[in-house]
């Protein structure tokens, strides 16, 4: 009984092969993209912790000097002491054909059980002496080239570094005898003499629990996420579509087995299996294709994350078990959630219902109005939530809900809009054209719902990823106005380096800082010069009247956007700062890509108030053409290494260079959404069309040509899909608001000014309204060359 | 006979037709003639399966024939291009078929103006009484869906008068309705016809109905037999 059952259901898919390849694609398509982009987020996040776990120092506390470097004669007096420390430095240096990044380790000293003590330790003879040796991965290798000393295959080593041995790195980076930080192994010697008697100048910095590259990086990774999310969402739109359509166009066969005796419960555990074993079937398909996906997109993001922040992110992607068994879980899930309605269905109906065609058509009247209020009820949830919400999850929460509302405003607008058009439309076709397209709307809601978050989506990110790099374009003209930045090692070589710039440069400007707690929150404090580079050009978000003045009287300072909104800190409010008193808030800057709260101060006051800070970075003011001359006259004369210097132009450069790649990737992945939305229309109007035939028979008997029919048809398509890229358009601004003014703020405390790319939005409905047409262009065509015997067919028998 | 007859509002030379099937070509008509004058009405019978619908679908233009010809007023369709068969079936021919003849996104009253609007010869004072007649007078504001067939069957023929066509087709158009309720709508539609000097094809398995028609056409094996 059950084969004959299972063969019965199985030839429905033998006479709906496209209804059977919409339906694979649909779910196939919806596993790849977020398949895809989870594939490119775990390759980043094992990135990130392979760093961690190099030197261990993730777990471990590490010793920092608040001017940069440390002198090695305080890593011998602490040795000596008996503190088990480990000297790191670390530093950008070109070598070969690639710039990568040193780590100078010391075998010896480094903490057991990390990667770099046993890649190390195995030849420690070999690491340690001349000509040396550096370990890094197998790409970072290809990119080098030659190099001066042996390379070894290490592929634990993130890419783009090379481990060599400390001495090595201090002669490459020009940094003889300096160390950049030292790690604290566990299991100090009880007794120990300390730490402020033998190195009072030394921070204690303890771990963080999350890496700072994960926390820099989670905002690129929520949009990779949104993103995959939304496009499996439009995925399954088109899964839901056509395994509706499969349940109610059978049936008539499950009221014939059900009255030939076949159990319910065996029936619904079919038709369980059947909808399993395509979601095996298109959930495989889809790893592939996401597989394939994120090995085409991870260059990009890889390049895009090292740029941007530094992350250490390779440019290949590995196969990860898991990653395979939570996208087919995902898939097996989407199947079920859009298979369930029929089920449960199923499930309801009585044995002897009329297979009733248009019967769909008047519940979903009723389902129109259901939808009416669930719409309005989110719209409510997200009005209220903008009003009352606070927090990253009521952030969420909020976007999902305005994009649930909107989707389902959709339909019930588009009739609407149907229902006007048919009241003014003159002609008798007209009015037919509007009346028969508020008819079909229910058919095609979901895939119109579909385009609508696709493009909505579209809109809102691609409004979110302009306006950053609008804002941080502008923003880094700003923030690095100057034209060069150069640190000295010593406060002889600042004094030194100080009097070679003044006669070259127009002007010098400290770049002091010093560490403190402020509001609660560790800080880091700025001395700034009274010069027009920051009154003309610091990108202040609020401003109290005369702030500049202020500042360089000594009488306020300005404090970051992220120290702001945590500590709702705003002109007009005083700020406490250790050893300068209590001074008035002047002035808020934006400050991006930053996690910590900063103050500026004025430099009277900065150096009144921390006499021993450091003095040896300088942001310099110049002719920009000079820049390189300067910096080679500083390193013969001064022997200032190449590291402790750079060029701004050619920094800027290079991250303009790393946001288009981040373009590449947002844009790859808006097509692919839309891709979906589109293929969903397709499967709509495709679906559709095979019933569509008893809706034209009859125009065409009366005189109204297949042509004509299928060029109405076409028509509709069209204005539906028209009208849905119009309502997308303030959709997809409420989301950039959301993401800029709630999300972001929220997850990252600054706030992003929305700007808004008309150009773009006309791109993006001729790229709608193109899909659309290549979806709908087949029916059409069908349409066109349909037989007549199909259509006297509708007339002639029993249907 | 002392005048000429006047010009066949429809007729049908030497019709033939074929089907492909999996048992190989099938001959339906095998050389079908008739002449039908304005103002006229005949009846089609034949049993099940024996080519009527085919022989309506012809002249209708809706479907082409393997030989012959079909005259409407004295003109060849098969000679027309497609635009111009449907602007026939727009302006001159109506049809009524068994069934699915209204268009299900329009109420009953757009159904019933559709044709006539159509075809320019929209007069809503002489639908309304069609309606009255057709006893559909107060559906006009439902859809097709929430009519019975009987129902949906008079708002086809009402629709069909309303664009007062010279010729009208009809397939087995009361074989949806009772007996009391398809006498009155026949009564109607030869009425209706004799009216306004349109030509009648009636279909009907009925040869109580067919014998209300001035002639008689039966249709076996393919050829016209005597009725
Ligand atoms: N499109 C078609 N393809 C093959 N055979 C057909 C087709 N349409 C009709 N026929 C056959 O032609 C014959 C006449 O059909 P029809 O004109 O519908 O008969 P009637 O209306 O007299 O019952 C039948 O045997 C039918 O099976
Ligand atoms: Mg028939």
């Amino acid at each position: 009984m059950t084969r004959a059952a299972l063969s019965a259901l199985l030839s429905h898919w033998r006479r709906h092969p496209l209804q059977l390849a919409m339906l694979l694609a649909g779910l196939a398509l919806a596993t790849a993209l977020w398949s895809g982009v989870q594939a490119l987020n775990a390759e980043a996040r094992a990135s990130y912790d392979r760093a961690g776990a190099f030197l261990a120092e993730a777990d471990l506390a590490r010793l920092e000097a608040p001017a940069g470097l440390i002198d090695q004669a305080d890593y011998i007096a602490l040795r000596r002491a008996g503190w088990q420390v480990s000297p790191v430095l670390e530093g950008r240096v070109d070598l070969g054909a690639s710039r990568v990044t040193l780590l100078g380790v010391e075998p010896m000293t480094a903490p057991p059980g990390a990667v770099a003590a046993d890649l190390t330790g195995a030849d420690p003879v070999a690491f340690m002496s001349a000509p040396g040796q550096g370990f890094a991965a197998p790409e970072t290798i290809r990119a080098v080239g030659d190099a001066p000393f042996e390379l070894i295959e290490a592929p634990e080593v993130p890419v783009g570094q090379v481990l060599v041995d400390i001495g090595l790195a201090q002669a490459l980076l020009g940094l003889e005898g300096q160390v950049g930080r030292l790690v604290l192994l566990p299991n100090q010697p009880l007794g120990l003499p300390p730490l402020n008697e033998i190195a009072p100048h030394l921070q204690r910095v303890d771990p963080e629990t999350e890496t700072d590259l994960a926390a820099l990086t989670d905002s690129f990774h929520l949009n990779l996420t949104a993103f995959g999310l939304l496009a499996f969402a439009v995925g399954l739109f088109i899964v839901h579509a056509a395994v509706g359509l499969a349940f109610e166009q059978r049936r008539g066969v499950f009221r014939t087995m059900r009255a030939l005796g076949l159990p319910l419960g065996r029936l619904m555990a079919l038709l369980a299996a059947e909808m399993l074993i395509m979601g095996l079937l298109a959930g495989t398909v889809g790893l592939v294709l996401g597989y394939l996906v994120a090995g085409v997109l991870l260059p990009d993001v890889a390049a895009t994350l090292r740029g941007l922040y530094g992350a250490p992110v390779s440019g290949t992607l590995q196969f990860r078990p898991a990653w395979a068994a939570a996208g087919l879980a995902m898939a097996l899930a989407g199947v079920l959630v859009a298979g369930g309605q029929g089920l449960w269905q199923l499930a309801r109906l009585p044995v002897l219902a009329p297979a009733r065609p248009r019967a769909w058509a008047r519940a979903s009247g009723r389902g129109m109005r259901v939808q009416g209020v669930a719409a309005t009820g989110l719209a409510l949830l997200a009005g209220a939530l903008v009003v009352i919400g606070d927090g990253l999850i009521a952030g969420f929460v909020l976007l999902a809900a305005l994009l649930l509302a909107a989707a389902l405003f959709v339909p019930l607008v588009l009739a609407a809009i149907c229902a006007l058009g048919e009241r003014w439309a003159r002609g008798p076709v007209a009015q037919w054209f509007w009346a028969d397209g508020r008819q079909n709307l229910p058919r095609l809601s979901l895939a119109l719902m579909a385009l609508m978050l696709a493009l909505a989506a579209n809109i809102g990110v691609g409004t979110m990823v302009s306006s950053f790099r609008t804002t941080f374009v502008g923003w880094l003209d700003q923030r690095l106005v100057a034209e060069f930045y150069v640190t000295a090692r010593t406060e002889a070589e600042a004094e030194a380096l100080r009097a070679a710039l003044a006669p070259r440069t127009d002007a010098v400007l400290p770049v002091w800082f010093a560490e403190a707690t402020i509001a609660g929150l560790p800080a880091r404090l700025y001395g700034t010069a009274d010069h027009a580079t920051f009154r003309d050009h610091w990108p202040l978000i609020a401003e109290a009247p005369g702030a500049w003045d202020r500042l360089a009287a000594g009488e306020g300072v300005m404090i970051n956007e992220q120290l702001a909104r945590a500590a709702d800190l705003w002109p007009g409010d005083t700020v406490d700062l250790p050893g300068a008193g209590r001074l008035a808030v002047a002035g808020v800057y934006s400050d991006y890509g930053n996690p910590r709260a900063q103050v500026m101060l004025g430099i009277d006051a900065f150096l009144a108030a921390f006499p021993q800070a450091p003095r040896l970075s300088h942001a310099v003011r110049m002719d920009a053409a000079e820049v390189p001359a300067l910096m080679a006259d500083l390193q013969d004369d001064l022997g200032l290494p190449h590291t402790l210097m750079s060029d701004q132009a050619q920094a800027k450069a290079v991250s303009l260079q790393i946001f288009e790649r981040t373009f590449v990737v947002t844009g790859a992945l808006n097509i692919l959404t839309l891709s979906v939305a589109a293929l969903a229309l397709f499967a709509s109007l495709v679906t559709l069309s095979g019933m569509r035939l008893a809706q034209l028979a009859p125009l065409w008997a009366l005189g109204l040509t297949r042509r004509r029919l299928a060029a109405l048809d076409l028509a509709r398509g069209m204005v539906l899909a028209g009208l849905t890229a119009v309502l997308a358009l303030p959709v997809g601004l409420m989301l950039a608001q959301v993401l800029l003014a709630v999300i972001n703020v929220q997850a990252f405390g600054w706030r992003l000014p929305m700007q808004v790319f008309p150009a773009d939005w006309a791109r993006l409905g001729a790229w709608a309204l193109l899909a659309a047409l290549v979806a709908c262009a087949l029916p059409a065509l069908r349409l066109a060359r349909s037989a007549p015997a199909d259509l006297i067919r509708v007339f002639a028998h029993e249907r | 006979m002392t005048h000429p007859e006047p010009p066949a509002a429809l007729a049908a030379r030497d019709l033939v037709k074929r089907f492909r099937t999996g048992e190989g070509p099938v001959e339906v008509l095998r050389g079908v003639s008739f002449d039908l004058a304005p103002g006229r009405s005949m009846a089609l019978t034949g049993e099940s399966g024996s080519g009527k619908s085919t022989l309506l679908h012809i002249c209708a233009g809706l479907e082409p024939a393997d030989g012959g010809a079909v005259l409407v007023a004295g003109q060849d369709i098969a000679a027309l291009p497609e635009a111009a068969r449907a602007a026939l079936r727009r302006g001159t021919l109506g049809l009524v078929f068994q069934q699915f003849n209204l268009i299900p996104s329009l109420d009953v009253a757009r159904n019933l103006a559709f044709q006539a609007r159509l075809a320019g010869r929209h007069d809503p004072a002489q639908v309304a009484e069609l309606a009255a007649r057709l006893g559909i007078a107060d559906l006009t504001a439902r859809y097709p869906e929430e009519l019975s067939g009987g129902q949906q069957q008079r708002v086809a023929i009402g629709r069909c008068l309303a664009a007062r066509p010279a010729v009208v087709l009809a397939d087995e158009p009361t074989g949806n309705l009772d007996e009391a309720t398809g006498d009155r709508v026949l009564d109607l539609l030869l009425e209706a016809c004799r009216d306004a000097g349109a030509a009648l094809l009636l279909v009907t398995h009925s040869p109580r109905l067919a014998a209300r028609c001035d002639a008689r056409l039966h249709l076996h094996a393919g050829l016209v037999a005597p009725a």
